[in-house]
């Protein structure tokens, strides 16, 4: 599956649109993770632990749009989006969103075929 | 009670901020010169850039991170609510979030042997907020993704 935020993908041309496939996942702070950001507040900076968090939820969100371009049977999503809001307090939601597309290798290129996200 | 300690603890922390957190501070600057003039990674935020039938590969890469003020910035920001104006300890948090965020982008576009990344997006979200503390910290999270190509019949774009 090939992923890309652009609206098309250099090499291929879009054959046809399945409509918008979404993932979301909504996480609450760790208590462990907590603590440990807030010594690491002291002298501000990085919050390892939360950086951490945030890129496991976005993962997690893009997997589950992937699962469901993939029942589409999609080749790939195109002009993915990213969002965030905070749902409550203690709590976010990572939303990501994208359009699943058929495609056809291009006439005019030597494209390779697309290697899996 | 709470509130007392609270206020003891934030007074005693200000000097730790102000010379611990001004070390780190400078010392991720520096850093991050480093790293942006080794990286031969360019970005752009245009969605394509000429001539998209060279490319080869296409391949969405992010980079994130959370950051935080110390003590003293957020007392100066404080500080700077009462008068107005431009809050530049602020300012420096999020060019540091940015710049980081950026700079982690680029380093994953050249990990899968990227030429360069297009269509550049930036998304800041205040974790603080999430954490229902305003009055504490500000922690941000910037996170940044685009899609990196590999263009034909170049070497790709990797270090030593």
């Amino acid at each position: 599956m090939i992923v890309v935020n652009t609206e098309t993908i250099p090499g291929y041309e879009i054959e046809q649109t399945l409509g918008i496939v979404q993932g979301n996942t909504i996480r609450a702070k760790n208590v462990g993770r907590d603590i440990a950001a807030s010594f690491k507040n002291l002298v501000g900076g990085e919050l390892k632990g939360y950086t951490e968090l945030l890129t496991e939820a976005r993962r997690e969100a893009i997997e589950r749009m992937l699962a469901q371009a993939q029942q589409l049977g999609a080749d790939a999503v195109v002009n993915v989006r990213f969002t965030t809001s905070a749902v409550a307090s203690g709590a976010a939601e990572l939303y990501a969103y994208g359009t699943a597309v058929r495609l056809s290798a291009s006439p005019s290129s030597a494209a390779a075929p697309g290697e899996g996200y | 009670m709470d509130a007392i300690i609270q206020f003891v603890w934030q007074i005693i922390m200000l000097p730790v901020g102000l010379i611990f957190g001004g070390m780190a501070e400078r010392r991720h600057f520096r850093a991050l010169e480093q790293r942006e003039a080794e990286c031969p990674v360019p970005l752009d935020n245009r969605k394509l850039i000429t001539k998209p039938d060279n490319v080869v590969h296409s391949h969405m890469v992010s980079g994130q991170v959370v950051i935080a003020t110390d003590y003293w910035k957020s007392f100066l920001m404080k500080l700077r609510n009462l008068v107005g104006g431009e809050v530049k300890s602020a300012d420096r948090l999020m060019q540091r979030g940015r710049r980081e965020a950026l700079m982690r982008l680029r380093e994953a576009a050249q990990q899968i042997g990227a030429h360069e990344v297009w269509n550049v997006r930036l998304e800041f979200s205040n974790i603080s907020m999430m954490k229902g503390r305003q009055g504490g910290n500000m922690q941000v999270e910037v996170f940044a993704y685009g899609t990196a190509v590999k263009r034909r019949g170049e070497a790709a774009a990797i270090n030593g």
